[in-house]
C-alpha cells in the first residue's frame, strides 16, 4: 500500500500524461488579433545588405567588421550585435541563381516572430512576451535573469547573450517597436523592409502578407508579376519582373504554429538551414505536460498529503530508536 | 550518547590540500568571470547557450546529489528502518550537492545581480518549466538544511531545539521527498521545449519527464551504494555490503522500468533505426545502453549483489550512466544546426572542478567534525 502511494504520486503524473487529451492540455496558439510581420522573398533578395545596415542603425549596434576592414558590414551570423543577417547558399559552382545545383541563394535570419513562440513560454520571468495586438515578440532586460532558456527554446537560435559582457543582456529583432523606436505603433514600417530596394522584405499585416504569398505560389514561372516594396497593404512603388519556379512552401504559414515573418524561395527551406518542425509548437507539448502535472498544484498537493501521512507513520515507528 | 560519530581523523591532509588548489584555480576563473563576463571563460554562443556549468552543476549534479531523496523515500516511505545509518552521509551529500547545483546556476546567470526577479510574483511565468526548476530546487535546499539539522545541532548540544525541531520534521522530511520528484522530473520536461535540437533518440517528448525521475532515482541510490562503499575503503571502516546489497535489488526494479520506457519510446515512434546509424548519436547511445545494463546484470544476481567490489563497480556504471543520459540530451548529442560548435574551455572546466572540490572539501571536513557517519558499534 505504501509503495503503491509512492507510486501513485511520483510516477502517476507521468503515466496519465500517455493518455491523450489529459487535463491542462492545450493546443498551438492563434495568430494575434492584429498581427504584423514580413514576407521575405529569397528569389527577390540580390544580397546587398542595406537591411542590415540599416537594422544596425536603426537599433543603434556597430558594424561587424571583416579582420581589420570596417567598409561595410560583414556579419556572418546573429549576434549581440546583429540582429538581421543575409547568408547565402551555395552550391557545385555556385554561380546560377535560386539553383539548388551549382547554384546560388539568399536567406535572411531575423527573429521569426513566432505565433506561439518557444522563448515566450520557457522565460521564467516573464521577460519575453508577446504583444497581444501586434504579435510582436519583446524581449525585457529589467525582467531578465540571463538564464537563457530562451536562447535553447527558440527553434531558430535567435535569442544572443552578450557573453563578452560582465552586464551583458539578450539581444533580438523586436520589429522596430521597441521602447524609444516604435516605429510600428507611429504607423510605420520595419527598418529593413523600409530599405529593401527589391521589395524581398515586405512589411505589412500577418494576413495580406499571407495573401500575397499565395499569390505568388500561383503564378506561373516566366510570367511577369508586379512586385511591390515596402508595406504590401500600401506600397510605395513596385516593379516588374519574371516569375521564379517558386517552392510551393511558404515557411511560417504553418511550421510549429506559424511565424509572423514568413519565407517563400526557390530552394528547400532546409538547404537555407531551416529547421525540422512539425506544425505543433515545442511550447504546447511542454505546456501542455506542465499544465498536467501541476494544474492548481493539486497533483503536488494531493502527494504531499499522501507523503506526510506515510512520513509521520513510519517515524513514529522509530520513535527513541534514533536520534 | 548519539549512534553518530565524527571520525576522528586529521582534516587537513594531503588530498584535502590538492583538492585546495583545485578549488583556488577555479576561484580565479570565477573572478574572471564576474569582471570580464561569461565570454573569457567559457566557450558558448548563441548555439550553445548552456555549457558544462548547467549540464553538470545543475542538471546531472543535482541528480547525483539524490541519495537523500532516495534514501528517503526507502526509509520513511517504504519503512525501511535498518538503512537509517546510511542517512546523514546520503543528507550531506544532497545538501551539498544541490548547493553546487544552486551556486553553478548562479554563476551561469548571466544577470545573476537580478536572480530575486525568479522569487517576485508579477514576474512569474507559469507556463515555463525552468520557473518550477528554479523555485523548486530553491525550496528544497532549505528543507535540506533543515533535515540536516540536526547533526549540526548534536554537534553544539542543543537538545531542546533538536527536540523541538523533531515534532515537525516528518514534514520536512515529506517535502524532501515530493520536491525533488517535481524538479528532477522538471530538469526532463526542460528537454521538450529544446525540441527539434535534442537528438532524437533523447527527444521523447511528454515522456522527458518520467525518464528525467527514473534517471535521478537510480542515480540517487547508486550514489547511496558508492558513497557507503567507498568510505568503507576509504576511511577503512567495516563493510556495509549485506545493507547495500538490499538496495541493489530496488535498482534492478528502477533500471527495468527505466530501459523499458525508453526503449518502448524508440521502438514505438520508430526511431529503432537511429541506434545502428554508426554516428556520434548511436555510439553515445550504446555506451549510455552498456552502462545501464551492467549494473542491471550485476544487481539481478544475488551472488554478485553481496560481493563488494562488484557493488561498488555497479554503482559506478550506474553513476555514468545517468550522467552520460543528461550530457547526451542536453549537450553531447544536442545540435543546435549548422554554424556552431561546442567544447569547453580549460578555464571553464576548471570553474566546475573546483566547485566539486570545495564540495569534496566540505563533506570531508563535515564527517570529520560532525557527528555524520553511523558508529560501526550501533550498526
Amino acid at each position: 500500500m505504501k509503495r503503491r502511494d509512492f507510486l501513485k504520486a511520483s510516477l502517476g503524473g507521468g503515466a496519465a500524461l500517455l493518455g491523450a487529451g489529459a487535463a491542462g492540455a492545450r493546443g498551438n496558439l492563434e495568430p494575434t488579433e492584429d498581427a504584423v510581420g514580413m514576407l521575405y522573398d529569397s528569389t527577390l533578395c540580390i544580397g546587398c545588405k542595406a537591411c542590415v545596415s540599416k537594422c544596425k542603425e536603426v537599433n543603434e549596434m556597430p558594424p561587424t567588421p571583416l579582420g581589420d576592414e570596417t567598409q561595410w558590414d560583414s556579419a556572418h551570423d546573429l549576434s549581440p550585435q546583429t540582429l538581421n543577417v543575409i547568408k547565402v547558399y551555395s552550391e557545385g559552382k555556385g554561380d546560377v541563381k535560386d539553383q539548388v545545383k551549382d547554384g546560388y541563394a539568399f536567406e535572411k535570419r531575423s527573429c521569426m516572430h513566432c505565433v506561439d513562440p518557444g522563448c515566450v513560454s520557457v522565460c521564467p520571468v516573464t521577460a519575453m512576451r508577446r504583444n497581444p495586438k501586434t504579435g510582436i515578440v519583446t524581449h525585457h532586460p529589467d525582467a531578465c535573469i540571463g538564464c537563457r532558456t530562451c536562447m535553447v527554446g527558440c527553434p531558430y537560435n535567435v535569442p544572443q547573450f552578450d557573453y563578452d559582457n560582465p552586464f551583458g543582456q539578450i539581444h533580438k529583432c523586436q520589429m522596430c517597436n521597441q521602447a524609444g523606436v516604435e516605429r510600428i505603433d507611429n504607423g510605420g514600417m520595419t527598418g529593413c523592409a523600409e530599405v529593401c530596394p527589391t521589395g524581398a522584405t515586405l512589411f505589412g499585416s500577418r494576413t495580406a502578407l499571407l495573401e500575397e504569398a499565395k499569390r505568388r505560389m500561383a503564378l506561373k514561372p516566366g510570367e511577369t508579376y508586379n512586385y511591390p516594396r515596402g508595406d504590401v497593404r500600401n506600397p510605395n512603388s513596385h516593379h516588374e519582373k519574371a516569375v521564379p519556379e517558386y517552392e510551393q512552401h511558404i515557411w511560417g504559414e504553418k511550421e510549429a504554429g506559424g511565424t509572423n515573418v514568413m519565407h517563400i524561395s526557390s530552394i528547400p527551406f532546409d538547404k537555407l538551414g531551416m529547421p525540422p518542425l512539425q506544425e505543433r509548437s515545442y511550447a504546447s507539448i511542454s505546456e501542455s505536460v506542465q499544465h498536467t502535472l501541476y494544474s492548481y498544484m493539486a497533483l503536488p498537493a494531493v502527494a504531499l498529503a499522501g507523503l506526510t501521512y506515510v512520513v509521520r507513520r513510519n517515524t513514529d515507528d522509530d520513535e527513541g530508536d534514533d536520534s | 550518547m548519539s549512534a553518530y560519530q565524527p571520525l576522528k581523523r586529521p582534516v587537513v591532509t594531503l588530498p584535502f590540500l590538492v583538492l585546495g588548489v583545485v578549488a583556488l584555480i577555479g576561484t580565479y576563473y570565477l573572478a574572471q568571470r564576474f569582471i570580464h563576463g561569461m565570454g573569457i571563460v567559457t566557450n558558448l554562443n548563441g548555439g550553445y547557450a548552456w555549457g558544462v556549468w548547467v549540464v553538470y552543476d545543475v542538471v546531472v549534479g543535482t541528480a547525483l546529489a539524490c541519495g537523500g531523496y532516495a534514501l528517503a523515500i526507502t526509509v520513511y516511505i517504504m519503512n525501511k528502518g535498518k538503512y537509517h545509518p546510511l542517512m546523514r552521509p546520503a543528507l550531506l551529500a544532497s545538501l551539498l550537492g544541490y548547493g553546487l547545483g544552486g551556486i553553478g546556476a548562479m554563476i551561469d546567470m548571466g544577470r545573476w545581480w537580478q536572480f530575486y526577479n525568479i522569487f517576485t510574483p508579477w514576474h512569474m511565468n507559469f507556463n515555463s518549466v525552468m520557473l518550477e526548476v528554479g523555485l523548486c530546487v530553491a525550496t528544497y535546499i532549505l528543507v535540506l538544511c533543515i533535515e540536516f539539522a540536526p547533526t549540526l545541532l548534536e554537534k553544539i548540544g542543543a537538545q531542546g531545539l533538536i527536540k523541538a525541531l523533531n515534532k515537525v520534521l516528518f514534514i520536512f522530511i515529506a517535502l524532501g521527498v515530493l520536491l525533488p520528484t517535481m524538479h528532477q522530473s522538471s530538469l526532463g520536461s526542460m528537454l521538450i521545449a529544446m525540441g527539434w535540437k535534442v537528438h532524437p533518440l533523447w527527444q521523447s517528448l511528454q515522456l522527458q519527464p518520467l525518464l528525467a525521475i527514473l534517471t535521478a532515482l537510480t542515480m540517487g541510490f547508486a550514489v547511496v551504494v558508492f558513497e557507503a562503499s567507498f568510505s568503507t575503503v576509504g576511511f577503512r571502516r567495516p563493510s556495509e555490503t549485506p545493507l547495500l546489497a538490499g538496495l541493489g535489488k530496488g535498482i534492478v526494479g528502477l533500471i527495468a522500468a527505466y530501459l523499458a520506457v525508453r526503449f518502448g519510446e524508440i521502438l514505438f515512434n520508430g526511431k529503432l533505426g537511429l541506434i545502428f546509424a554508426g554516428d556520434l548519436g548511436s555510439l553515445m547511445f550504446l555506451l549510455e545502453t552498456a552502462l545501464f545494463v551492467f549494473p542491471l546484470v550485476v544487481l539481478s544476481s544475488a551472488k554478485y549483489r553481496g560481493h563488494g567490489p562488484l557493488l561498488l563497480w555497479a554503482s559506478v556504471s550506474m553513476l555514468f550512466a545517468g550522467s552520460l543520459y543528461r550530457f547526451n540530451a542536453f549537450l553531447i548529442t544536442y545540435n543546435p544546426g549548422p554554424g556552431y560548435s561546442y567544447f569547453p574551455s580549460v578555464p571553464e572546466l576548471m570553474v566546475t572542478a573546483g566547485m566539486v572540490a570545495l564540495e569534496i572539501m566540505a563533506y570531508l571536513f563535515v564527517v570529520k567534525k560532525f557527528p555524520v557517519l553511523h558508529d560501526a558499534k550501533h550498526a
